[in-house]
């Protein structure tokens, strides 16, 4: 989408800005979006069709840094500005309010292109293949088909709608470096309010956000209740507030089908209680790091603080995620809520107890969120876990009064006595240590089995007399209270908190965590948490393209550890000792 | 007689190279930014540092010391840059930190600055309460911020008699305080009958159309507007086309500065009043003498950015200078009141608020060559545009 | 006659257009064994779904020794002594086998919100004496996933029988098995069963473990009772032979 601007406005820079070299140039752009989308398809995501799906939503996102970071660096950071549209650049009186002739090509056009994707899926031979392998790709491979190309055609179709997309925006808006995250949100907000899989649907989402932002803008500011409420604000919002409501009411977007069992693949691996092992080398870990302050510099220990308060986060997701079998897109709202939390307690009382209160909010926050969600399931489950982290990160962004807005709260510092790097990381030790054994002791007590079991078989487990949403909105608030414990020892390290630290980008790297680290073990939420502070610390210190290398980082280890890293390592393990095994009987 | 001029020309680099080999530590600046999330303002800006640290080693460096710039990117986000903040200090053990960008960041590494008690010379960020409501002891700021720079646009709009403001902005800390700068002193200036509607645009999201129209709904006499970059583009765009800005002035904070003015083009809205850069214009010898060295180093004209990188650069040199000593309570004192050349011209700390006294150009634009320029840039100086001490003292915490 | 265990009434439920079922009634004693047989689309697994909470019905009741199920969700079904196994067998795959036993026996003692303790101990004595019972308490350590097709079924008869029910219902108890295997299966039910006191409703294709298992068969159609009564009873009605194979033959005769 970014790439298909760019595109567009180089070529058509090349080319001229007539009509034959603007329009070519924006075909040109989109055909080329098309072929780079192919060619990801070949080279990268074809690799992970076997791994979780969630994977490839992290590929992905590494591609993305990768993009924006070679944008950069070939167009430049200045805002590129196209030309407009030969011989539309005017506007006609329509009603006697001018319409811009642009937009009118646009509401033609998009409703061709709709018709078009309709025939060719429901009419076409190919559409009929398509809508088959993603039934079942085995079956059509043996229809003699190769669904290889057509998941490659696939992609194809859909990397060049999104470029001609870019390249239409072009006269609209200018080329920027910040076009890809802004587009990336809306555009599963629309696939997932309209339902997964239906066009139709998509295009209905699609016109009905557009309608309520432009209402929201439209009324402005209003007297209610004796205060001025601006629904001009509101547009902040208003695609997350549509889906919000659209999946309390319609638990599959509006033209949706159920969707199967669960978003995250289905690998349900024998999960063994760790044994005494385990214990001793989680206690080694920890001495080891209780004595790291002998051994470093300050700064490592105000890294290792970050390191083991995002590992708290990154556990306090995966417990969810993991055992509880449902993703959350929105984890950083409870992180935020315990963060802010913390930063308001500490003005009426000691920070010692802020500390031990700040959860609450957040557990608060997941119960009421908590109550919603775990209604749903799979991909929508985790859309409406995003809605609800975008409509607090909006209210935490306009309470001016209370959050301090987009500048955030300052002066949270932690109290005298733990205020010296080495005190702070010796609470931060203590008290994320602690938690992520607790989370890991009720994963393996009653509770974290019933959680389990409602994820393996939700029938099964109401079967037996499991209350099915009373467990996963149980795990839900657990999941919640220890996000806000580790929002709250962040607020303390930083001495401020603002709200990008409940954003999109704060949840995206609690995800990457978990998946890095690996998704069904233990261990590798933890391990992924130290991995990408490492890295993005790193990286950011030494390299001026971070972004790009941090992209490319994820990507090679998204390709060479599929099952994350932890998860990978133990596969080894199992088969070094199998294969042991398999000597000594030979030797017998 | 050519040969002498080079002589002449790289005498100062031998007495760096001298003072190199004598093996001093050199002085270390440590700069935190948010490269990747405003490239286009921080390329230049830190093309800037780079001009004003060439020219300072070149000069025989600082206390006969060389100065080093430590640069580091905080990502954009206010968390990261505190852990940045923390590298900066207690591993590179920096002499001097400088930097930031958003107002969220700023405040955030001020109130770590605070409770670190170290020196941090904030440059961009525009927020008035890292001087004013969170002042503090140990920050110090260099742009004008968002109020000052609004006043400087006040005199001509109130000049205009308007009666009925549409104003635009993008919906966070810094569009809003514009946005109140500006109804508050047009309503002091402008006694009766002045009316204001607003719109909020949520940031680098602007659904241009229907703000359009909503304004054009509105029926405003003129225009106040606080959108930048991809923003205002959208914005001018749809209002050109649906005729907004028809027999309607408009005033933008920020508009005439390059890095937002230049993508327009040839589309420049013409008429508009704003502040900025119009460094085609300026014709003070520190400003040539800036301008010609900028252009010898990197083939390309200065940036509003590359302004504020510059002097960034030599704010810190001169307070050590002053200071005589890279201690860190000895350069607290020495900002205070701390004089500094820019390319702007002179420029001091001032002691009560910390806030120096650099202005900036404030004109109208208009289209020569198919680009958009300033005319009539007039320099305004940010000492006539600061509150009374008084304001000051009633809303700046004591330290 | 005592009051049944399970009394259904008039019970019907439409999907869209169609009538799944259209009025079902019929008692179900306490300790007793009833078949419902009925060719595909009868609305056999419909009646389950709606006895054990899963589906909400259009009419009718359901009434378990005085308690009303209709209305009540799955787990509170559970919770009244209703044990159920599946036509597709619903197992927890990220678990051992005796794991498996012991949260049936948590869920049905209301421990699952034990936050703390480990399961490890948590009676896994009870647990694997229930895996003695069907038979397969030696593959307690085992994966569930890993599982042989019938001793999935017996895993999934020890997780049903860990609430001791009052009542087991059971779509297709021996549906994917071998002959010999499905005999062997449902005379462990039966034994078991009679051991435990509990009543149990079945679905069943085989004939021949029908008429060997039930003491009562109900014949659905097209969501209609058509005949109930004893195995001799209901063999003999000539219109279960009309609907089962369009012919006078015999409905024990026909392969399943």
């Amino acid at each position: 989408m970014m790439l298909g601007a760019y595109l567009a406005y180089s070529l058509i820079g090349r080319f001229g800005a007539g009509p034959l070299g603007y329009w070519g140039g924006v075909l040109l752009a989109a055909l080329a979006v098309g072929a780079l989308g192919v060619l990801l398809e070949r080279t990268l995501l074809r690799r992970l069709y076997g791994a979780p799906e969630l994977l490839q939503l992290i590929a992905t996102f590494g591609v993305v840094l990768l993009i924006k970071d070679a944008a950069l660096a070939v167009w430049g950071a200045e805002d590129l500005l196209g030309p407009r549209a030969p011989g539309l650049g005017g506007a006609i009186a329509i009603f006697g309010q001018p319409v811009p002739q642009y937009d009118l090509l646009l509401i033609v056009l998009a409703p061709i292109v709709l018709a078009a994707m309709w025939v060719a899926l429901s009419r076409t031979r190919w559409g009929l293949l398509v809508r088959a392998a993603t039934e079942d790709r085995e079956m059509t491979a043996a229809l003699g088909v190769n669904p290889s190309w057509l998941f490659s055609g696939v992609f194809f179709v859909g990397a060049l709608l999104a470029g001609l997309a870019g390249a239409l925006q072009l006269p609209r808006e200018p080329a920027n470096l910040n076009m890809d995250l802004t587009i990336i949100a809306d555009v599963f907000v629309v696939t997932v309010v309209g339902g997964l899989g239906s066009i139709r649907g998509a295009f209905v989402a699609a016109l009905i956000i557009g309608i309520v932002r432009a209402l929201c803008i439209g009324i402005g500011d209003v007297a209610l209740f004796g205060s001025v409420v601006s629904f001009a604000k509101l547009t902040l919002v208003a695609e997350f507030v549509v889906m919000a409501v659209v999946l309390v009411a319609r638990p599959w977007g509006l033209y949706g089908q159920p969707p199967g069992p669960s978003a995250i693949a289905e690998q349900r691996d024998l999960q063994v209680p760790p044994g005494r092992r385990f214990a001793i080398a989680a206690a080694l870990l920890m001495a080891a790091l209780a004595a790291a302050p002998l051994l470093v510099d300050e700064y490592a220990l105000v890294l290792g603080a970050d390191m083991l308060i995002f590992a708290l986060f990154a556990v306090s997701l995966h417990f969810i995620m993991g055992p509880g079998g449902m993703a959350s897109f929105g984890h950083a709202a409870y992180f935020g809520l315990g963060a802010y939390a913390a930063a308001l307690a500490t003005r009426s009382m000691p920070m010692e107890l802020a500390l031990i209160v700040a959860p609450l909010a957040a557990g608060i926050g997941a119960l009421v969120f908590g109550w919603f969600c775990v209604r749903l399931s799979g991909v929508y489950l985790a859309m409406l876990t995003l809605a609800f982290a975008q409509i607090t990160w909006a209210t935490v962004y306009q309470w001016d009064a209370l959050t301090g807005g987009s500048n955030g709260l300052v002066g949270v510092w932690p109290a005298v006595w733990l205020s010296s790097r080495v005190a702070y990381y010796w609470l931060t030790l203590a008290i994320a240590g602690g938690a992520i054994a607790l989370l890991w002791r009720v994963v393996f007590a009653p509770f974290g089995y019933a959680l389990r079991a409602v994820r393996d078989s939700p029938q099964r487990a109401a079967a037996i007399g499991i209350d099915v949403r009373a467990v996963r909105w149980a795990g839900f608030v657990l999941a919640g209270l220890a996000a806000g414990l580790a929002g709250s020892l962040y607020a303390f390290s930083k001495g401020s908190i603002s709200p990008d630290s409940l954003s999109i980008p704060r949840s995206i790297d609690a995800l990457v965590m978990v998946l890095l680290g690996g998704l069904q073990t233990l261990f590798g939420p933890v391990v992924g948490a130290a991995l990408l502070a490492w890295l993005q610390d790193t990286l950011a210190r030494h390299t001026e393209y971070w972004r790009a290398m941090l992209g490319a980082a994820i990507l090679v280890l998204v390709l060479l550890f599929p099952q994350g890293i932890v998860g990978a390592l133990g596969a080894a393990a199992r088969a070094l000792r199998q294969r042991g095994i398999g000597k000594r009987a030979a030797a017998a | 007689m050519k040969s002498m001029a080079s002589l002449i020309r790289y005498f100062p680099i031998a007495i760096a190279f001298c003072a190199l080999s004598a093996g001093a530590q050199p002085i270390k600046l440590g700069e935190l930014n948010s490269y990747k999330t405003f490239p286009a303002f921080l390329e230049a800006y830190k093309r800037g540092m780079e001009l004003a640290v060439d020219e300072i080693n070149r000069g025989g460096g600082l206390l006969g010391r060389p100065v080093e710039l430590i640069v580091r990117d905080d990502t954009g986000s206010p968390g990261d840059a505190v852990r940045v903040a923390e590298e900066l200090v207690s591993r590179e053990k920096v002499d001097v930190l400088m930097g930031t960008f958003s107002s969220a960041v700023g405040l955030a590494v001020a109130d770590f600055a605070k409770q670190r008690q170290r020196l941090f010379l904030a440059s961009e960020p525009l927020t008035d309460k890292i001087v004013w409501d969170n002042g503090n002891k140990y920050t110090f700021r260099l742009r004008p911020s968002t109020y000052m720079q609004t006043a400087m646009l006040v005199p001509e709009a109130a000049k205009l008699g308007k009666r009925r403001w549409a104003i635009v902005y993008p919906d966070y800390e810094y569009g809003k305080s514009a946005t109140e700068a500006f109804k508050q002193q047009m309503i002091a200036r402008q006694s009766s009958g002045i009316e204001f509607v607003e719109f909020a645009a949520p940031l680098g999201k602007i659904d241009a159309g229907p703000v359009v129209q909503a304004m054009i709904d509105a029926k405003p006499d003129a225009i106040f507007s606080s959108l930048f970059a991809a923003d205002l583009a959208k914005f001018v765009r749809e209002g050109e086309l649906r005729g907004l800005f028809r027999d309607r002035p408009v005033f933008d904070l920020l508009g005439g500065e390059p890095e937002y003015l230049d993508p327009l083009k040839d589309e420049a809205p013409v008429g508009w009043y704003v502040t900025g850069y119009p460094w085609y214009e300026i014709d003070t010898p520190v400003h040539r003498r800036f301008l010609d060295a900028y252009r010898a180093k990197f083939n390309d004209y200065p940036r509003q950015g590359s302004v504020v990188g510059y002097s960034v650069v030599n704010s810190a040199a001169a307070a050590i200078r002053k200071a005589r000593s890279t201690d860190n309570a000895k350069l607290i004192a020495a900002m205070a009141g701390l004089v500094v050349e820019t390319p702007f011209g002179t420029i001091r700390y001032r002691a009560i608020d910390h806030q120096s006294t650099m202005g900036a150009y404030v004109g109208r634009l208009a289209i020569k060559d198919g680009k958009g320029v300033m005319v009539d840039a007039k320099y305004a100086d940010g000492a006539d545009y600061l509150p009374s001490d008084d304001w000051v003292r009633a809303h700046r915490p004591a330290n | 006659m005592t009051q049944p265990l399970l009394a259904i009434r008039g019970i019907a439920k439409a999907f869209g257009g169609v009538q799944a079922l259209a009025g079902v009634s019929f008692d179900v004693g306490a300790g007793e064994r009833v078949a419902v047989i009925g060719p595909n689309g009868a609305g056999k697994t419909t009646l389950f779904n709606v006895l054990d909470g899963q589906l909400a019905p259009d009419r009718g009741s359901a009434v378990l020794a005085g308690r009303a199920l209709i209305g009540l969700s799955s787990q509170a079904i559970a919770r009244l002594g209703v044990g159920r196994t599946f036509q597709v067998t619903a197992t927890f795959a990220s678990m051992t086998v005796r794991e498996n036993v012991q949260v049936a026996l948590l869920a049905q003692r209301g421990q699952t919100y034990a936050l703390l303790s480990p399961l490890r101990a948590r009676l896994a004595d009870e647990a694997q004496s229930l895996l003695k019972q069907v038979g397969i308490d030696s593959l307690s350590e085992r994966a569930a996933a890993t599982l042989a097709y019938g001793d999935l079924k017996r895993l999934e008869l020890a997780v049903a029988l860990a609430g001791t029910p009052r009542l087991l219902l059971m779509d297709e108890p021996t549906a994917g098995l071998a002959p010999p295997e499905r005999a062997r299966l449902m005379r462990q039910v039966s034994d078991l069963a009679r051991l435990a006191g509990s009543a149990v409703l079945f679905t069943e294709h085989d004939m021949d473990v029908v008429f060997a298992h039930a003491d009562r068969i109900v014949v659905l159609n097209r969501g209609r009772v058509i005949a109930i009564g004893a195995p001799s009873a209901v063999r003999a009605n000539p219109e279960v032979r009309n609907v089962y194979l369009g012919s006078g033959r015999d409905p024990e005769a026909r392969d399943a």
